[in-house]
């Protein structure tokens, strides 16, 4: 089966200093890949790659055999990929919907249309149903910068999902985020994957998430893949033991 | 429900408002409804979409000399109008372009430089603009045979013009660009991640709000009747940017409130003789010590202490 996302021999280096260097894998399709590695293995510096925030210094990524690299965020989105990062950015003066129907509204018809048409971009029963999905329903109209830590974190995420993505990498989802709440989170980002065959890529530091949700790990270090495969096996490498621990 | 309230009786206050005052009173507030118009656009391209510009007042400069030069040569004022509008949006579109590179202070001093250039040419380019003797003899226009010369007739007309201004804009801000622009100031990166593509709405957030500069121009010509180069200097826009930030930036009325500070506080104030200005500038700057989200972000202040909290944080 071909591969969703593709990234080849992807490299970035600010200054003299490797970031990234010469990383390559693939994503299937309805997939749910891990992204592990201690602090400053490069894992946010791939993300930006993938995603036109940061223009790599060499190498390819492909969606749907179809080569992406270096072109903007906003057209990657409507394209149907889709992040969240490891910092909340959730809009805090908007609503918790308002938030929602910002993050879909761009994929609505022209830019003129969207002016001349309905406030809400007709997407507020998606939106509804999102805030739903994600038990927001309390919040729905609060100022999404009232919300706390826990709630703008699946609000952010929510909102990558908003636009139908088939393609969604996230940066650290558990990262603060209390043990009842990423329960649901995990049942909630499965559940998403099982309707809509979305795929994941997901970074994170808590590996307890991290080996409960993904079918497959990879294991950064030093800008390099150093450990591939299924969880039960990544628990049990070496190398990425000593990647953690040091040696 | 309060606030569609507030609306008509503040309508009806601006229509009763001019019966009973001195030309020179209702000459002030005509010239609040203009102001109030370039600082509309203003606060559409820094309050919503968080683009500094210290070059407001230039477009209103653009707007009012091509006013100027195309009523006394006989053509009418709606010409003016579609000239400025279309003159300003797109210098307003090509002043937007730094601001894809350049942002806050940097971009202030991009616009700055636009402010001076566009004086330079108003007072130097004297086969078009007569330079520092300025343009007299501007016309009021007549509309479908409603002469709009007497003071009352023009205000009205200024009146009219604002509140298209502001329904257009009301409606604007409450569509999805709306709130792509706030997306655009809150947070540009994570936008363009949602599909926003912040290149378009940066770009059209200056041009729009130039335009509405240019339109505020365009009545500013026939309001004064002579226009020269120094109306529209680095004061103007300075001026233009301290109504929307007084009134509240990123508020819709805003700039109705931060105009009147700026338009007639200092007429109000003038019974202190000569302190008048310097009563005027302690109380700017006690406003912004201690409330810099302007007077409408005093009065939320305000309504969220008075009122019980409604849930407590979770």
């Amino acid at each position: 089966m071909e591969a969703l996302l593709e990234v080849r021999e992807l490299r970035k280096s600010f200054g003299g200093i490797g970031a990234v260097n010469g990383v390559s894998f693939a994503v299937r399709e309805g997939e749910i890949l891990g992204l592990i590695g201690p602090n400053g293995s490069g894992k946010s510096t791939l993300f930006n790659c993938i995603l036109g925030q940061l223009a790599p210094s060499s190498g390819e990524v492909r969606v749907d055999g179809r080569p992406i690299t270096g072109m903007r965020p906003c057209d990657l989105n409507r394209l149907g990929i889709s992040r969240t990062f490891q910092l909340l950015q959730v809009f805090p003066e908007l609503s918790v919907r308002e938030n929602l129907l910002l993050a879909g509204q761009e994929h609505q018809g022209s830019m003129w249309s969207r002016l001349a048409g309905p406030r809400d971009a007709g997407l507020t029963a998606a939106a509804n149903r999102m805030i739903g999905f994600f038990r927001l329903e309390a919040l729905a109209d609060e100022r999404a910068g009232s919300l706390s830590y826990g709630q703008q974190k699946l609000l952010d995420v929510a909102m990558a999902f908003m636009a139908g993505p088939r393609l969604v990498l996230l940066d650290e989802p558990a990262g603060g985020v209390n043990p009842t709440m990423l329960a649901g989170l995990r049942e909630r980002l499965r559940a998403i994957n099982e309707a809509e065959r979305a795929t994941f890529v997901v970074i994170e530091h808590n590996m307890e998430f991290v080996m409960s949700l993904c079918t497959r790990i990879l294991v950064l270090a030093e800008g390099r893949i150093i450990a591939e495969g299924a969880p039960e096996v990544i628990r049990r490498n070496p190398a990425v033991v000593e990647a953690y621990l040091g040696g | 429900m309060m606030k569609k309230l507030a609306i008509l009786v503040a309508a009806v206050a601006l229509i009763a408002a001019p019966f009973g005052l001195k030309p020179y009173g209702i000459y002030l507030l005509s010239l609040w409804a203009v102001m109030t118009i370039a600082a509309i656009g203003l606060n559409l391209t820094l309050g919503y979409a968080g683009q500094i510009s210290l070059a407001q007042g230039s477009f209103v400069g653009i707007g009012a000399y091509i006013a100027a030069l195309l009523t006394t040569q006989g053509w009418p004022l709606g010409l003016a109008f579609a000239a400025a509008i279309v003159l300003c949006f797109a210098i307003g579109w090509l002043l937007g372009y730094p601001a894809l590179r350049v942002a806050h202070h940097y971009l202030a001093f991009v616009t700055l430089s636009f402010a001076t250039l566009v004086f330079l040419v108003l007072r130097n380019e004297e086969w078009l603009t007569k330079g520092v003797y300025g343009i007299s003899g501007i016309p009021r226009p007549t509309l479908a045979g409603w002469s709009t010369k007497a003071p009352l007739d023009f205000y009205f007309f200024c009146l009219l013009i604002l509140a298209l201004v502001a329904a257009a804009a009301g409606w604007m801000i409450r569509s999805p660009w709306g709130r792509a622009f706030t997306a655009l100031r809150e947070n540009p990166i994570r936008a363009s991640s949602l599909g926003v593509d912040t290149r378009r709405y940066t770009l059209m957030a200056f041009a729009i709000g130039s335009a509405l500069g240019g339109i505020a121009g365009v009545l500013y010509a026939p309001l004064v009747q002579f226009i020269e180069p120094t109306a529209f200097a680095l004061g103007l826009s300075l001026n233009l940017l301290l109504m929307v930030i007084v009134g509240g930036a990123g508020r819709f009325f805003g700039p109705f409130l931060g105009a009147a500070v700026s338009v007639l506080l200092p007429e109000w104030l003038r019974f202190s003789e000569g302190l008048y200005l310097m009563l005027y500038a302690v109380f700017v700057m006690l406003l912004l010590a201690f409330c810099p989200s302007g007077l409408l972000g005093l009065g939320a202040r305000a309504r969220k202490s008075w009122k019980p909290s409604s849930k407590s944080a979770n």
